[in-house]
């Protein structure tokens, strides 16, 4: 009786110290679940409304394709303040090629993925080769690309783009399935119509959700690493399926899978094995984490920087075309500020501003969870002024919460 | 005399572990108190609970001060009643002047507004006090490290200290240095300061301590009073390893090999000053199987002459040759260099050779990633393994390899560092000061591993400020002096006495 308490005990203690040590990363999903469940409440379900769901994700392409080059860059231990202007400036580019030009729309795509590479490593050059603060360079670049884009635009806006380009943006993925098979379906989930593809898509990824996982943690265990205790693994991996099954139910009763969907999600598969299981991913941890010892154990710690900067470049130009695409225009607005909610939704999702700390999967989540909350407040009728100081204020909190934690693990 | 601080039963628990375990400390008016232990046995936890850095109940016991149960909240608390303590990191603003330094915190001003004539004059006297023969106005950021202590020291005396806590005040300084600062401390004894000091050096111990404190895993293991019988060094070394220790350094067969590394002509300049030459015209061998010792002052440029071989790492304008097993090799970047089948322990563990933040398993693998991953694919099953692998071979002591290293000891630290580099699978390591900071039981093992290298073939070029380590384990010792290799010592010629001979006659 008493060995059976004690070890009961054992246990508990195990996963409260557990739950300490991750409470980072359990925190930042139930912050997001809890933000959605309030919006969804205060809302009155429009927040989980299908064509809501759709508007979120369209909404937040952009600032999450660019929240992946902008992790990599902060963990390598500097910052990029151009982004907002150097996407404004490749979003006016393809306007004027395609609208003034009658550039081939394609083409345009490749040359403005070219010139956002080019921007990234103009910038990374000083930054890495020069060591000039990445904080001044890019300071200047995001002045020297806000004027390019008025300059380039002449101050008035160009559009509209020809349909295919808008695609980019607002297209769907069309259903391959025979129509026949939706149509039966429909009935079931009591909708007007049902996209299969979508449907399936989310089955699907819920299922590699699990398998992954498990396939951890059998990894894990033969090689007698403790990993996460049963209990929180059931728990995550039944939320994440459940939400990504949901979402695309919730998307197969409207038009589908959005294009840029496919684009976000296929991107941060990309990112998220480029920085957690390969060479080049654990170099920049190790660059951000200390950039001496990283040169001293054999590391291009320059180039590792100059092609961080450059990878920034190219993926603020897809942002850009997506942005673009998505207004149909190209404004000398466009981008203005929007490197700030970039750099916040990285920090929220638990990166370190010292550098050598951070995932792609928390600042797509924290890209998410500032989605969350500016739809949420607009639907909510919260005037911009509110919405601002909401944001700035779970910002601070986000951070500080890191603060404390770490500080209270010694 | 009577006790200025008696510590009773101090027990200090963080989450899992009990660092301090009714750890008993009396401190007589006016003597200078050693405390000795390994790395991790308590003794800094034990100066942060007397300081205020733990507040008065986070942990058990009680601190008797000047015949009063203090109850510090924090270390102005403590500052107030004339503790103070001087950490092994200096806490000094390097871009501000010795007296802004001096009385920083503490400002001489009268309504904010800073009296700079009297700070100054008051640093004056103070320096004079300590033998700092500088001028207050002068940046810190000019001084050396031996001379930056006694700016710490001059700041503690400004605040009318009591008790006086050193933490390692020699770790980073010179042989002269070193015996100026403990000169410094028997004189501040005269005037009345007691001193705590706290160091892994036990010559120096011998020589200032009245009394000693040995402490091992967090308990007080002995107390020695040195007035009535002088304290051996092996008193203290058994008292903190809790073994004797015959041997400081473990046996080895020696037995040199085929030629490994030479280096010829090598030439360096200082990194900033282009016209300034840091190296002369060195040469160097290694064979395989050997243990060659570079000895020389701090500043001598032993570390100039490893860095600058391994990958070009300091310094500018660099000409010589390297040759690697009778081949040229081509040491002009790091990669190049390990290829070439260098390695170099760095001398500053902290700041150039690990990755802090991060686990051993990512310490240990990452000069070598190519051997842990395909086609630029991690195995990260692979790196546990290696890391495993290391973690028993090395004997690194940890709960886990997936553990920060920034939560290991500075021993268990070294072995991550060395791991990281025999992982890389060199030929010739470089060892910049492998012992430093490290205590009696680990440098052991560090020794221990040395040897075991050397046994597999490999050579080994180590520096060290530390004369009795390159005499106990060198096979033959090049003694440097001011960027030149002036003399060369087999193991039966060298001694103490030839090596510094060498240095001087130079």
């Amino acid at each position: 009786m008493a060995l059976a308490e004690h070890t009961g005990d054992a246990k508990r203690q195990g996963i409260g110290a557990y739950l300490l040590a991750n409470l980072r990363e359990y925190g930042l999903l139930a912050a997001l679940i809890v933000i959605m469940v309030f919006f969804q409440i205060m809302t009155d379900g429009v927040l989980l409304k299908p064509v809501n769901i759709t508007n979120l994700l369209l909404q937040n392409s952009y600032i999450i394709i660019m929240a992946l080059g902008m992790l990599v860059v902060i963990v390598s231990g500097n910052i990029d303040l151009s982004v907002g202007s150097v996407m404004g400036f490749v979003g006016a580019l393809a306007a004027v090629m395609i609208v003034n030009w009658d550039v081939n729309w394609l083409l345009t795509i490749v040359v403005c993925l070219g010139v956002g590479g080019l921007i990234g490593a103009a910038q990374g050059y000083w930054v890495a080769y020069w060591k000039i603060p990445s904080f001044i360079v890019t300071l200047a670049g995001m002045l020297v690309f806000r004027g390019l884009s008025l300059w380039l635009l002449e101050g008035q806006s160009v559009g509209p783009f020809p349909r295919e380009f808008q695609t980019i943006a607002n297209g769907f993925v069309p259903d391959i399935f025979p129509a026949g098979i939706g149509e039966t379906l429909a009935p079931i989930f009591d909708a007007r119509k049902v996209n299969v593809l979508a449907l399936l898509t989310g089955v699907v990824a819920a299922a590699a959700v699990i398998w992954s996982g498990l396939r951890q943690r059998a990894r894990d265990r033969a090689y007698g690493v403790d990993g996460e205790p049963t209990p929180f693994f059931v728990a995550r991996i039944v939320i994440i399926s459940v939400a990504l099954v949901f979402i695309m139910y919730k998307l197969s009763t409207f038009r589908g899978l959005p294009n840029v969907l496919i684009t976000m999600g296929v991107l941060t598969i990309i990112y998220a094995f480029l920085t957690e299981k390969t060479v080049i991913g654990r170099r920049i941890y190790a660059l951000g984490g200390n950039a001496k010892a990283a040169k001293l154990s054999g590391i291009k710690t320059e180039r590792l920087t100059f092609l961080a900067f450059l990878n920034m470049g190219i993926l603020a130009a897809a942002a850009g075309l997506v942005f673009a695409a998505r207004l149909n225009t190209a404004t000398p607005k466009a981008g203005f500020a929007l490197e700030l909610d970039v750099i916040a939704a990285v920090f929220i999702g638990g990166a370190s501003m010292s550098g050598g700390v951070g995932k792609i999967v928390g600042a797509v989540v924290g890209a998410f969870l500032m989605g969350v909350l500016n739809n949420g407040m607009s639907i909510m009728g919260i005037g911009i002024d509110y919405q601002q100081m909401i944001k700035g204020l779970v910002l601070l909190a986000a951070v500080i919460f890191d603060v404390y934690n770490k500080s209270r693990q010694g | 005399m009577t006790a200025l601080l008696e510590m009773r039963g101090i027990t200090k628990t963080f989450p899992g572990v009990k660092a301090l375990d009714e750890v008993t400390l009396t401190v007589r008016q006016g003597e200078i108190h050693a405390i000795c232990g390994e790395n991790g046995a308590g003794k800094s936890t034990l100066m942060k609970v007397l300081s205020g850095v733990y507040p008065f109940g986070s942990y058990e016991g009680e601190i008797h001060y000047d015949g009063q149960l203090a109850q510090f909240r924090d270390i102005s608390d403590s500052e107030a009643k004339g503790i103070i303590i001087i950490h092994q990191e200096l806490a000094l603003v390097p871009l501000l002047s010795i007296a802004e330094n001096v009385f920083l915190g503490n400002e001489r001003a009268a309504n904010g507004v800073i009296d700079w004539n009297e700070t100054n004059r008051r640093t004056g006297e103070l320096l004079r006090k300590v033998g700092l023969r500088e001028a207050p106005t002068t940046l810190v950021d000019k001084l050396g490290v031996g001379k930056q202590q006694l700016v710490e020291i001059a700041k503690a005396l400004s605040k009318e200290v009591r008790l006086l806590i050193l933490d390692e005040p020699t770790a980073a300084l010179s042989e002269q240095d070193s015996q100026a600062l403990l000169d410094l401390m028997l004189e501040l004894k005269t005037q009345g300061v007691t001193s705590i000091i706290i160091s892994h050096k036990l010559n120096e111990v011998r020589r200032v301590a009245d009394s000693v404190t040995v402490i091992r895993d967090g308990s007080t293991v002995s107390t020695m009073d040195a007035r009535a019988t002088p304290i051996t060094e092996d008193a203290i070394v058994r008292d903190m390893v809790g073994r004797d220790m015959a041997h400081r350094y473990p046996d080895r067969t020696r037995r040199a090999g085929d030629m490994l590394m030479e280096v010829e002509g090598w030439n360096v300049f200082h990194a900033e000053h282009a016209d300034r030459q840091v190296i002369h015209d060195a040469n160097l061998t290694v064979r395989a199987g050997e243990v060659v010792g570079i000895a020389g002052l701090m500043g001598s440029g032993r570390t100039e002459l490893a860095m600058s071989l391994f990958g070009r790492s300091y310094g500018q304008n660099i000409s010589g040759r390297v040759r690697v097993k009778g081949q040229e090799a081509d040491v002009s970047s790091v990669n190049r260099a390990i290829d070439a089948g260098l390695a170099y322990v760095t001398e500053d563990r902290k700041s150039l050779g690990l990755i802090l933040e991060e686990p051993i398993v990512r310490n240990v693998t990452l000069a070598n990633l190519g051997g842990v991953s395909h086609g630029g694919i991690l195995n990260e099953n692979e790196e546990t393994a290696v890391s495993e692998r290391y973690r028993t071979a090395l004997n690194i002591r940890t709960p886990s390899v997936f553990q920060k290293v920034m939560n290991l000891s500075g021993g268990n630290q070294q072995k991550v560092v060395l791991s990281k580099w025999l992982f890389a699978e060199p030929d010739v390591l470089i060892l910049d000061e492998p012992t430093r900071g490290i205590d009696v039981g680990a440098k052991f093992e560090i020794y221990g591993i040395i040897n075991e290298l050397s046994a597999q073939g490999k050579g080994v070029l180590m520096i060290s400020s530390e004369m009795p380590e390159l005499l106990g384990m060198c096979d033959r010792i090049y003694v440097m002096n001011e960027g030149e290799l002036v003399g060369e010592l087999t193991a039966a010629e060298a001694s103490q006495e030839r090596i510094m001979s060498l240095i001087v006659t130079d």
